[in-house]
């Protein structure tokens, strides 16, 4: 379980967030909130790239703070520009660079990519290059290269902004079918339908924690 | 807008069976170093035509096909052919086809070598070359993902250029370096920003 405990940070001298206090252990936990109301800083808490100022965020008995590199091993993050994540020329190349701290043979490593590849739906993608794949195509590659880590979560912040419909769709349906739990920022509020829980920020602060119909019913009554 | 099919991109590595893609990296990079030295050293128009038709054997041999041969060395046309002007002018013929054919070849093998290996290989194969380094403190995978990040930033730059030219013609302003360079290094410096998160959240700064 994800243990968000009193948190509040300042980024650039403005209060992000504050006096946060939750508990994460459902299968599926949006995020929703207006620009600027915290919740990319959130996401960022969850897998330790945001420490916060006060407060703490532990997954199980580990602290971010403390052991931030054994957090990421065990929460993966999906970012809303994928050009900001691919950092190899060729797809396969990406994906094994996620393992390169890992003991494993060339022969596991080669296994575990065309997996990886293979449940995102990039089967015979290995050699293409990776900055001339199309946004959608970009997106799921990103997300092989944090699947193939095997994580235990799996934070997501607005993976499908920059997506069209189809490819909104495509990305949607890989996360909700993955083992892992998942935590996912956004704005479409569609998508949240048969998650588990729904945190609604508004200046820093979860201002609704509930079920999906209940809490988007408050983050649209609050948005007016 | 258009964009040029993959296939023509100078560098990018074209998959294959061919000897040269199964030779390891090392020994194509030890072998390129050699052969550019000899060029070099013999500097000759008899070396020339050497280079010139051992590098021919080696894109057939490689299977890549003349387009991706031909797109090694497209991007150096004019440069290539002011260098032949004036080297004609300053130095004769024979020495401008020596030195304009020098650099076509090496630019050709350099080409050979990178469309016939992946870059994971080319880094595993200068991470072996500099793991007795890690005796002074060097971590040789931190310098070759750094290598690798440099070889990122070129198609990334670029994007980010053409984005920044487009901002110009959409809202009819000249090309100025100041409205150029200032929106390019300010977004370079944003994708650096990203692009470093992004490694710390896939636990490549561990």
């Amino acid at each position: 379980m994800i243990r968000v405990r009193q948190v509040s940070h300042r980024l650039g001298g403005r209060l992000v967030l504050d006096g946060v206090d939750v508990d994460l252990a459902e299968q599926r936990i949006g995020v929703v909130g207006a620009n600027g109301s915290g919740k990319s800083t959130f996401a960022r808490l969850l897998n330790g790239l945001v420490v916060p100022d006060r407060g703490s965020v532990t997954l199980d008995d580990l602290d971010t703070r403390r052991d931030g590199a054994a957090v990421r091993r065990r929460v993966g993050f999906v970012f809303t520009d994928p050009d900001a994540q691919i950092v190899m020329p060729t797809a396969a190349e990406d994906v094994a660079l996620s393992l390169r701290r890992r003991p494993l043979s060339a022969d596991e490593r080669a296994a575990r990519v065309a997996d990886a590849l293979h449940r995102v739906g990039l089967d015979g993608f290995d050699d293409r290059p990776s900055h001339l794949l199309s946004g959608g195509e970009k997106q799921l590659l990103a997300l092989a290269s944090v699947l193939v880590a095997e994580p235990e979560v799996l934070v997501c912040d607005e993976p499908t902004t920059l997506l069209d419909l189809r490819n909104t769709r495509r990305v949607l349906q890989i996360l909700l079918g993955l083992p892992q739990r998942l935590v996912m920022v956004t704005h479409d509020l569609g998508t949240l339908d048969d998650f588990d829980r729904v945190l609604v920020f508004e200046s820093g602060r979860v201002v609704v924690d509930a079920p999906p119909r209940e809490a988007l019913a408050a983050y649209r009554a609050l948005v007016g | 807008m258009m964009t040029r099919p993959a296939l023509e991109q100078p560098g990018l590595y074209q998959p294959g069976s061919s000897v040269l893609h199964r030779l390891p990296a090392g020994v194509k990079l030890i072998t390129l170093a050699v052969l550019l030295t000899v060029l070099v050293v013999a500097a000759s128009p008899a070396g020339v035509a050497a280079g010139v038709a051992g590098t021919v054997a080696g894109y057939a041999l490689s299977g890549v096909g003349v387009r991706v041969a031909v797109a090694q060395v497209w991007p150096l046309r004019w440069f290539a052919l002011v260098l032949l002007a004036v080297q004609w002018w300053l130095a004769g013929p024979q020495q401008a086809v020596v030195t304009v054919g020098s650099l076509v070849v090496a630019v050709a093998l350099a080409g050979l070598v990178t469309v016939t290996t992946r870059v994971s290989a080319m880094l595993a194969a200068f991470t072996t070359a500099v793991t007795p380094l890690r005796r002074m403190g060097v971590d040789p995978e931190r310098v070759a993902l750094l290598l690798a990040l440099g070889i990122r930033a070129v198609p990334l730059v670029a994007g980010l250029a053409a984005e920044v030219r487009q901002a110009h013609r959409a809202r009819g302003l000249p090309l100025d370096p100041r409205t150029y360079g200032v929106p390019l290094v300010v977004r370079s410096l944003r994708r650096a920003d990203s692009l470093g998160e992004a490694m710390a959240a896939r636990g490549l700064d561990d």
